[in-house]
């Protein structure tokens, strides 16, 4: 039997590694989530015949287990239950949260095994312990970071706040988890070692917390992509621990994968992931920055169809703020309006727009653009000199042309998209304040810059209907 | 010999993992991020492990809940970017031509 179950978990092993190498590639990417996921019902299933330690009779069917097995049964259903309907009912623009919190629940079934195996050996072998401390270190930080990177996203925990000498405090703590967990790993057997658990799995978690915390604004996908890939490592480290070849491969090809995946995102944002950690983008943080000269000028829905009507060449910059308002749809029927009219729209989409890489893809292409009105941001940004329009739709710090200008500000650096070189700039804003990272943007007081005030869902409604008596 | 084993198991996978998703488009980087994190939820099955060998009711405590989690890491990791990427090839074909996301 424990041939057969070791078969079945390098098939396993395979599938998910061909799956993800599938959904790297826009083509292939639908059949390869369906492989992995053939993947992980072969595993879980055969778990179910996985054999016991004597090697006699199997696991979950042995005497005195059928508490084990209904328990797990029940765990399955509730667990897996609860987050396919929830998966299923989530909006498209909550999508990034949801990645957190499942991701979360990973690292702390990673944390939790760990903490199942201290309880269940006085003594284990200091390679296994070892690795279980780091396992359970990296799963409760990913879990509980995670919960915050949710809470923020869902715009329940508002505040970003940092501790005075946060990276000072961040790094005592981190050190002593691990000179604690090193007392575990070598102390086995001692009478003190519960009490050092439960205090280590606490400053885990504690630490998961004040680490994320303190990041906001456009670096938050970042944070999650590593978080990621840290659940990754944990359960790569946990299989090790269970000796399970599955979770070892597919753990570890999801920390190194997911850690490739997000120096990319970072470097997409000219953001060391350094200074994600240690330098997060704050508003205040600008004090060094110069004042921002001119005045913000405001348009109506009329005239702003007018211009774009009789525009050769329209850019739409679709951000966040658009998706909130769920208004990509309107978006879509305003460009086909545009288009029929003979005005050339294209869509200009910055590596972080939303709030994961791709998001933005993803909501557009669920409102119906074609794909091939979609371009990233070096694709595009030479042709803002001889676009008309550049009709920014909720989006703010990836157009602030302070990044590249002003070496004071925390943005600077960060590639943008520039909407400020192209004839005229409108902006559909919902009201006067600065961006999600709380800075100022330089745009929006431009010569060429008219702000259009209102909801992006009903400011593209007016100037659809405006556009409409014009065509 | 048996650690070895699984040393040499974590630098294969290591390496492999790098090499599955470089050069992939930043448009599929979301959906990708969901995807590997729906391939970790494969830790509903260390998490069963334990909870099948678990005694006494804080063991089993700590597993019922381990398998919760998992589980939810599964479920919630497969539905959504099945979502997400159901959308991508509906309308992916028309435009598949242009071949230029990059």
């Amino acid at each position: 039997m424990t041939f057969v179950v070791n078969a079945v978990y390098l098939a396993v092993a395979i599938l998910f590694i061909l799956g993800l190498k599938a959904m790297s590639s826009p083509v292939t990417a639908r059949k390869g989530i369906m492989q992995a996921g053939l993947g992980m019902i072969m595993a879980t299933a055969i778990t179910f015949l996985y054999p016991n330690h004597e090697g006699s009779g199997l696991l979950f069917f042995g005497q005195g287990k059928t508490i084990n097995l209904i328990l797990t049964v029940i765990a399955i259903a509730i667990g897996g239950g609860v987050a396919w309907w929830l998966g299923k009912v989530v909006k498209m623009t909550d999508m990034p949260q949801m990645v957190a919190v499942y991701n979360g629940m990973g690292g702390g079934a990673a944390a939790l095994i760990a903490a199942v195996e201290f309880a269940r050996h006085e003594n284990l072998s200091p390679v296994v312990s070892t690795l279980a401390v780091l396992g359970a270190l990296i799963g409760s930080v990913a879990f509980a970071g995670s919960i915050v990177a949710f809470l923020k996203l869902q715009g329940i925990m508002k505040k970003t706040w940092r501790l005075p000498a946060q990276n000072m405090v961040n790094t005592v703590l981190a050190l002593v988890a691990i000179v604690l967990g090193a007392a575990i790993v070598l102390l086995a057997g001692n009478p003190a070692l519960p009490a050092m658990l439960v205090g280590f799995f606490v400053l885990s978690l504690f630490l998961g917390v004040i680490l994320t915390t303190p990041i906001g604004g456009a670096d938050m996908p970042v944070v999650i992509s590593l978080l990621n890939a840290f659940t990754g490592l944990a359960v790569g480290f946990e299989g090790y621990v269970l000796g399970n070849p599955a979770l070892v491969i597919a753990g570890i090809v999801v920390g190194a994968s997911g850690t490739l995946l997000t120096q990319l995102m970072a470097k997409a944002m000219n953001r060391p992931i350094s200074n994600v950690i240690f330098t997060p983008i704050t508003g205040e943080a600008q004090a060094g920055g110069g004042e921002i000269a001119g005045s913000m000028k405001e348009l109506s829905g009329m005239d702003a169809a007018a211009m774009m009507r009789y525009a050769e060449k329209v850019v739409i910059i679709p951000g966040y703020g658009m998706a909130v308002a769920g208004a990509q749809h309107k978006v879509w029927e305003l460009t086909k309006i545009l288009e029929e009219a003979g005005v050339t729209v294209k869509f200009a989409i910055h590596p972080v727009a939303g709030r994961m890489p791709g998001h933005m893809n993803v909501l557009l292409a669920e409102a119906g653009v074609p794909y091939d009105m979609i371009f990233d941001l070096e694709e595009i940004n030479d042709e803002f000199p001889t676009t008309d329009v550049a009709l920014v739709i909720g989006a703010n710090d990836v157009v602030n042309p302070v990044a590249r200008t002003d070496k004071g500000s925390p943005i600077y650096g960060m590639p943008i998209l520039n909407a400020d070189k192209a004839q005229s700039c409108i902006v559909i804003k919902r009201g006067k304040g600065a961006g999600y990272s709380g800075i100022e943007n330089a745009l929006f007081y431009a010569e060429n810059t008219s702000m259009l005030y209102g909801s992006a869902q009903q400011a593209v409604a007016e100037i659809i209907t405006a556009v409409k008596t014009l065509v | 010999m048996q650690d070895l084993l699984f040393i040499y198991i974590f630098v294969l996978a290591a390496f492999t993992g790098y090499e599955v998703i470089s050069r992939v488009p930043v448009i599929l980087h979301t959906p990708l991020m969901s995807g590997s994190n729906f391939v970790h939820g494969v830790v509903l099955v260390g998490a069963m492990y334990a909870l099948g060998q678990a005694e006494g009711p804080f063991q089993l405590t700590l597993g019922f809940l381990a398998v919760l989690l998992g589980a939810a890491n599964a479920a919630g990791g497969y539905v959504v970017t099945e979502r997400m990427l159901a959308m991508f090839t509906a309308k992916a074909k028309p435009a598949v031509t242009t071949g230029k996301e990059a």
